[in-house]
Parts: structure tokens; C-alpha cells; sequence
């Protein structure tokens, strides 16, 4: 510790701490641009200037200048540094009106109007004209792909995009070229962005050079009603805030959430509200003849209803990524008061079971724990398109200490460097056996991480990663390292709630086959429903995607944005979202219509609200209803696991998302993800 | 007093008076005007119907930057804005005012960066229906053609003042 005097305050601060950070510790605000606290520091704002004594005689950026910086006085007083004299008040007003020369006067079209460091900061610190009388400059837009719509005349080269993008991203493919004010912020070859983070820039910029090109022109932020909600698109679970007018929502932007998403969240959660939109299923529909046809609620029940009573008939369902716990707890329940046990949340082959203790299905070490991995090892998955967030986690850890990581399965680009060990089950056993350089360095780790992707999630392979993660000599005590990767939001909500087969009951696979003669289908649209014959198929779900396609009655739910759900990430935190706009037409909460549905069934389940449904819920899971809180799985389990049988699987490895913006129904309906994936498709191919 | 009462009532004075009073008058210049057909003078600070005006090129004026949608007292502005099919600029989709809810405060013309949005000095709309006062862009268009000499004239004019 240090102590420095801040505007006459004296304040004790770590040795690390820059100017900028001591004058945050003791209340002083600091204005910046190039500055952001997860990005390194550029010091070319030059916004952020200080006073200080005992350092250079002049004006000092206080965001690259460290506390122990400054020397003390004669007598051993400790540095001053002042924020709110007249030299820092003319500093501040002098490299404003430097950066207004060149930025153009059209804040009122300009679509970070309202929201604009540069606009509030300008009329915080800068004086009210301007003494230029030359031409302004103006600079060419430049093609950044279908996300990030570029301004680029009111670029103030802060360089915290070209910052983001080679740090944080990983994919060094913006810069700045040309020197003073010939200087541009290019991507080189007027080539689109291909990272899943890209979206980030936009929030990034502080003004308005790179806005987000799908919400162009659509809305202002004082006419936004903001939501705070987590999101759905992948099992992280990001803190986003959703920002609706009326029965829209206009975008989504990320909240800061040290534990999950930092103040990151990929593409498809940022973009992903035009689906919201597009290819609803606002009313019941049956299927008459070929077609399905619109229905009541009332003929649309007495249609499953008829189905269901059949003596024998076998009923079954399948949750799909999508589904909150309420609804599937309901459904749960439903079919238990119909005595059948065939429930299934799981992709066909997976292992997952939820009786072998919850330490089996979560990322154990916590999001926020990868930092403190030593080594890691992926097995059968592809984060950066599974959880880009996770992805730009591990990324920062690689970046700090330069881990050893491992990948088995396929080799992708994941913008950290790794070995990889092989595609299937082979070179897992040979790492187990301790072959090869990577085994060496694995031995050596105290908290190493094994990843596993729901591709991979085989009893076998979570018999080897547990093992792996729990059998070298070195390991911390307190260290557990066996990490699920889920791919669907709702998952480990579904495995916390026990939507598996019962005894007797069928699994995915079977219910697949065409074994049920009534099949509900929660949400479920990554799965082949081809092959289900003439079993009558019940869709609970949004979007006219392949479960309404394949489905004989369908009852319209509502999205994520739409309901107050709870789900479980994929390290086990509960959290729950938060309505912020009403579900279109006739749709109604998904547990609400198994709620009535059961009614009309005979057998009315015992709640009637929400409220209800959740002590229900919280009466069996308590767990549960600790929001934003982590049940930690016990190391003993993972143990246990490991300690199950051992043989080699065959099967090569590979990720369930062949493609990263296609990968749910709502993203199937968004444009913007559809002009994404042939984006992406095109930079793949000038790549090969 | 008796007597001068008794005088005033047989000579009828207050007739008299009145009846002089109403020929000063009957002789006076009119200040009432014959209104449909003719009018009285309007300032050029009267805020009267709102038209959007157009650049002298055909260009309208709007941008859809929403200020006066956001400054509106009555919240009777409703915009919709996006990029424009042809050239991408921004542009509303839709500017509605209900001029039941309208106050004319005159905050919208104040609001506006670019004088595309005016109060100009029409006073005579009255409808029969309130359907017919939801003034759609088309309608404030058209005002503003129809209305621009008059617009023109007087913002020149109050111009020195601002």
C-alpha cells in the first residue's frame, strides 16, 4: 500500500493503482475515452489529464501513470494529485476542443445520440464554441461486416476497438493507419469481422463511429423501457439488459457480471432480437388432413386430450434448449399425473445423469475459475462457438500465464494457441496413460481443467475427464476440475429437476424412434423428427421452426423476453429472467398451458399462479430458489465417477453447433443471424 | 334632490345620453371584422397547425433525430424512424401527432435542429371527427407545401430575435 493525496484527501491505494484509479478509490471523477478498465491502457485521449506534485511540472494522463510514479516531497509527504484546479479544468478544455475539431456536428442523427461519452462529456467539460475555422476533416466509411455500422468521420481514434479485438476477441483484424489526422480505424481489407464478440465494439466506442447496423435509426435510448434479464442463447447465462418500446424489443446489451460475462456477450445474444419477431406462433393450430390448421385453446386441448385418454396410449416428452424450469417442472408433473416417466432433456447418447450427484453435469470450477486453471483440456468441444464469453475467459487466462491447453476433438481456430491431441477417444486414453509432451505438463498442473463438450458427454469419456481431472499428484485440495460445457440454456435446470427417464421410462433416443404414441415436445427443434412415424406430436414452443413442422398440434409458448423463467448455467447458478414485453397473440406462458392443459386432462396440477408453481418447485429443489447463487457439486462425486469403467470409447469427437448463428429457433428466424452465417460461410471459404 | 330627480325624469336625460353615446359609436370605424371573409393579423410567432417542411431541392427536412417527440409536453408525437430504402439516410417511417392531445407549446419547432417541424399560421382545421385531427406525415407534408411561402416569411422575420 501507498498513500498518495488526492484534491487534499489523503488516501491509502494499492502500489499497482494508477492516478486514475486512486482518484476512483477516493471519489474524484476522472473523464476518459481511450481508457477501459478490461482493455491495456493506450494513454492517447489524453481526456483523463491530471495536476500532479511530485511528477513532471505539466499536465499528466492519470490513467498510464502508476501511483508509485510520483516521488514524495522532501520531507517524505506523499505525492499530491489534483483533479479540480484551474490547469487540469484548462487541460480538460483544451484536448476537448481538439477532439471536436474533427468530429462532425450530427449528434441528431447520429445513434449514439443520448448515449455518448463525447456528447455528455463535452458539455461536462468543454467550453461552449469553438475557435476553428478550417474545414473539418471527413473520413470513408468502412465494410465491418453485418453487425457494426461505421460513422467513421466521427471516430476520435481511441483505439479501444482495435484494443478489444486483438485482446480480448482474439482475432487481430482491425487497426489504425495513417498518423495524425490522416489516422483510420480500417480492418485492413474491407473484410467483415469474424469474431463471435464483435458486437462489443459498438458498446465500446464512445461515440458514435461504430454503431450496431441492425438497430440503425430504430429507436432512442430515453424511449426505451430496459429490462434486466439473463440470457438463453448458450448455457452462460450472460447478464444482459433487454431495452423494449411497446411490444418490441429494440436490443439487447450486455450487464456486467464479473462471475459469467465480465461486460461481454457474443452476437447471438446481442442480435438476436429480430427473431423475436419473425415466424411467431401466435395461436393453437391442429393438424386436419395434411395441414394444420388454426384452432382454439379449447379444440387444440380437446385434440391431446383425445390422444392422451386412449387406453394404453404411451406418452412421452422431450425438453428442448429453450425451456425455463417452471414449465418443465409442470410438464414433469403432467406427465407423472398421467403415469408415465418417459422424459428426457438430454441430447440421444448423452450420459448426464442426474442421480450421480450434481457434480457430474456442471462446470465445476465456475466461470470465474477458469483464471485460475493451470492447464486446460477440451474434450469434443468448440467454445468459441459453444460460449464465446467462456471462450474469451479461457482466452485471458492463456493471455496471463500462458497455460498449457489441450484440445481433443476438432481442431478449430479458438484464438489461443494449443496442442492438439486428437480427434476421439484414442488420444484421450493415450493422455490418461500419460503419453506425450502435453500428458508431462498435465501431471504438473495443481488446478487443472477438463472441459467437456455435450458432444462428447459419453459415460466413458466423463469416466476418463474425471479421472483426469482428479488423479494427478499435484492437485490443490480444494480444486475441482471437471467441467460440463452444456450447450442449452436449459439443461442443467432440467438435470437439477430430474426431467430424465424414470424407471421404466424412455430417453431421447427411444422416444425419437416413434416409440410414444404422444410425444409433448417442449421447445425441442435440434432434434431429427423425421423418424417418429405416427406418433401424434405435441409442440409447446415460439417459432415455426422443425418441431412446429413436424408437430400435429401445436400450443404457441412464450420466448425468454417474454416470461419470467428461471434457468440454471451451466455452472449450476440459478438465475431467472425478467419479462419486458408481452408474448404476441394468443400465446401464453409455457406453464400455463400445461397448467390448463392438465386441467382438461382431469387432473388439475396443484397450482395456480406462478407463485404457486415456484414454492412447488422451491418445496423439492431448494436449491433453486437461491437466485444468482451456485450449489457447488462435491469433489467426492466426481471421484466416484471417475472410479466407473474405463473403456475406450471409438467415436472421434465433435461439437453439437455446426453453425454458430443457426444454432436455436429464435436465431433461425433473425435475419441478421441468417446474413451472419453467410457471412461467416464467406470468410470460411476465402480462407481455404 | 327631489327636484332634480323630478327634472332629469320629465327632460328623459339618460335617454338622451344613451342615445348619444350610441351614435359615437354608430360613427366610430368597426373593430369586429366580417371573419370567413376577412381576417385579422397573425404574428409571425403564432403557433397555429404543424406542417414538415421541405429543403428547396424536394428533400424533406425531418431526420427522425425524435427530439421533439422526446421534449413533447403532451406526448402527442409518435415517430418511427429507420434507415431509407433508396440511400440508407436516416428518416422516419412514421410521424404521427394527434393534435387532440397537441397543447401548441411550440416546444417541437423549438426542438428541432433542422426547422423541419412548424408551427405555422393556420388556425382554421377544425374537423368533424377526431380521426380526421391524427395528423399523419403525409398530412404534415402537405401542410408544409402548401403553407411553405407564409412559414418562410415568418421565420425570416422573427429571426432578428432568436
Amino acid at each position: 500500500m501507498t498513500s498518495i493525496k488526492i484534491d487534499g484527501q489523503l488516501v491509502e491505494v494499492p502500489d499497482h493503482y494508477t492516478l486514475m484509479q486512486a482518484a476512483e478509490a477516493a471519489g474524484a471523477e476522472i473523464p476518459r475515452f481511450c481508457y477501459h478498465e478490461r482493455l491495456s491502457v493506450a494513454g492517447n485521449c489524453r481526456m483523463c489529464l491530471v495536476e500532479v506534485k511530485g511528477g513532471p511540472p505539466k499536465p499528466t494522463a492519470s490513467c498510464a501513470m502508476g501511483v508509485k510514479d510520483l516521488r514524495p516531497g522532501p520531507n517524505g509527504e506523499p505525492p499530491e494529485m489534483f483533479t479540480n484546479t484551474p490547469m487540469v479544468k484548462k487541460a480538460r478544455e483544451g484536448v476537448m476542443e481538439f477532439l471536436l475539431i474533427n468530429h462532425p456536428l450530427d449528434c441528431p442523427i447520429c445513434d449514439q445520440g443520448g448515449e455518448c461519452d463525447l456528447q455528455d462529456q463535452a458539455m461536462a467539460y468543454g467550453v461552449s464554441g469553438s475557435r476553428f475555422d478550417e474545414n473539418k476533416r471527413a473520413v470513408e466509411d468502412k465494410y465491418m461486416g453485418p453487425l457494426v455500422k461505421t460513422s467513421m468521420t466521427r471516430c476520435i481514434q481511441c483505439t479501444r476497438c482495435v484494443r478489444f479485438t486483438t485482446e480480448v476477441a482474439g482475432v487481430a483484424e482491425m487497426g489504425a493507419i495513417g498518423r495524425g489526422e490522416d489516422m483510420e480505424i480500417i480492418t485492413y481489407l474491407e473484410k467483415a469481422l469474424s469474431s463471435e464478440l464483435q458486437g462489443n465494439v459498438v458498446d465500446l466506442c464512445p461515440v458514435g463511429a461504430l454503431t450496431s447496423k441492425p438497430y440503425a435509426f430504430h429507436a432512442r435510448p430515453w424511449e426505451l423501457t430496459k429490462t434486466e434479464s439473463i440470457d438463453v442463447m448458450d448455457a452462460l447465462g450472460s447478464s444482459i439488459r433487454v431495452d423494449s418500446r411497446g411490444s418490441a424489443v429494440m436490443r439487447i446489451l450486455p450487464r456486467v457480471n464479473e462471475a459469467i460475462n465480465e461486460e461481454w456477450i457474443s452476437d447471438k445474444t446481442r442480435y438476436i432480437w429480430d427473431g423475436l419477431k419473425n415466424q411467431r406462433l401466435d395461436r393453437p393450430y391442429v393438424r386436419r388432413g395434411k395441414k394444420l390448421a388454426a384452432a382454439s385453446w379449447d379444440e387444440a386441448f380437446a385434440a391431446i386430450a383425445k390422444a392422451v385418454k386412449k387406453p394404453g396410449a404411451k406418452i412421452g416428452a422431450i425438453a428442448g434448449d429453450l425451456a425455463g424450469v417452471e414449465e418443465m417442472f409442470a410438464l414433469k408433473a403432467l406427465l407423472a399425473s398421467l403415469g408415465s416417466t418417459s422424459i428426457d432433456a438430454r441430447p440421444a447418447g448423452s450420459a448426464l445423469d442426474p442421480n450421480k450427484g450434481r457434480a457430474g453435469y456442471i462446470f465445476n470450477p465456475t466461470i470465474a475459475g477458469i483464471e485460475q486453471a493451470d492447464a486446460i483440456l477440451l474434450i469434443g468441444t468448440n467454445p468459441r462457438h459453444e460460449a464465446s464469453v467462456l471462450n474469451a475467459r479461457i482466452r485471458k487466462a492463456w493471455r496471463a500465464s500462458n497455460l498449457p491447453i489441450g484440445v481433443i476433438g476438432q481442431a478449430n481456430d479458438l484464438t489461443y494457441s494449443y496442442t492438439h491431441l486428437g480427434v476421439g477417444g484414442q488420444s484421450l486414453a493415450d493422455l490418461a496413460a500419460g503419453k506425450g509432451e502435453f500428458a508431462e505438463s498435465w501431471a504438473k498442473a495443481k488446478n487443472p481443467l477438463v472441459i467437456v463438450g455435450e458432444g462428447a458427454a459419453t459415460a466413458e469419456v466423463l469416466a476418463q475427464a474425471a479421472a483426469l481431472a482428479t488423479s494427478g499428484n499435484d492437485i490443490a485440495e480444494d480444486w475441482n476440475g471437471l467441467a460440463i460445457l452444456h450447450n442449452g440454456a436449459a439443461r442443467v435446470g432440467a438435470l437439477d429437476i430430474g426431467f430424465v427417464p424414470g424407471k421404466g421410462g424412455m430417453n431421447t433416443a427411444t422416444l425419437l424412434k416413434g416409440d410414444a404414441d404422444v410425444l409433448f415436445v417442449l421447445g425441442a427443434d435440434e432434434y431429427d423428427l423425421s423418424t417418429l412415424g405416427d406418433t401424434l406430436v405435441v409442440y409447446i414452443g415460439t417459432h415455426g421452426d422443425n418441431g412446429a413442422h413436424r408437430a400435429d398440434i401445436i400450443l404457441p409458448g412464450a420466448t425468454y423476453t417474454e416470461k419470467s423463467a428461471t434457468y440454471v448455467n451451466t455452472e449450476g447458478r440459478v438465475q431467472m429472467t425478467a419479462r419486458a414485453v408481452f408474448p404476441p397473440g394468443e400465446a401464453k406462458e409455457d406453464w400455463a398451458i400445461v397448467r390448463a392443459l392438465s386441467g382438461v386432462l382431469g387432473n388439475p396440477l396443484p397450482f395456480n399462479s406462478l407463485a404457486q408453481l415456484r414454492a412447488a418447485i422451491y418445496a423439492t429443489f431448494p436449491h433453486l430458489a437461491r437466485i444468482d447463487t451456485i450449489e457447488p457439486g462435491k469433489l467426492a462425486q466426481v471421484k466416484k465417477l471417475a472410479n466407473a469403467s474405463a473403456k475406450v470409447s471409438k467415436a472421434s469427437f465433435a461439437s453439437p453447433i455446426s453453425e454458430f448463428y443457426l444454432s436455436n429457433p429464435i436465431a433461425r428466424a433473425s435475419a441478421t443471424m441468417g446474413e451472419c452465417a453467410a457471412t461467416a460461410a464467406g470468410l470460411r471459404q476465402a480462407a481455404e | 334632490m327631489r327636484a332634480v330627480q323630478f327634472l332629469n325624469a320629465l327632460l328623459l336625460r339618460e335617454f338622451v345620453s344613451t342615445f348619444f353615446l350610441s351614435m359615437r359609436y354608430f360613427f366610430k370605424p368597426k373593430p369586429t371584422i366580417n371573419y370567413p371573409f376577412e381576417k385579422g393579423h397573425v404574428s409571425p410567432r403564432f403557433r397555429g397547425e404543424h406542417a414538415l417542411r421541405r429543403y428547396p431541392n424536394g428533400e424533406e427536412r425531418c431526420i427522425a433525430c425524435k427530439l421533439c417527440e422526446a421534449i413533447c409536453p403532451a406526448q402527442a408525437i409518435t415517430i418511427e424512424a429507420g434507415p431509407r430504402q433508396n440511400d440508407g439516410t436516416r428518416r422516419t417511417v412514421r410521424y404521427d401527432i394527434d393534435m387532440v392531445k397537441c397543447i401548441y407549446c411550440g416546444f417541437c419547432q423549438e426542438a428541432c435542429p433542422v426547422d423541419a417541424i412548424v408551427e405555422g399560421p393556420n388556425f382554421e382545421f377544425a374537423t368533424e371527427t377526431r380521426e380526421e385531427l391524427y395528423f399523419s406525415k403525409e398530412r404534415l407534408l402537405a401542410n408544409g407545401d402548401r403553407w411553405e411561402r407564409e412559414i418562410a416569411h415568418n421565420l425570416l422575420a422573427d429571426a432578428p430575435y432568436r
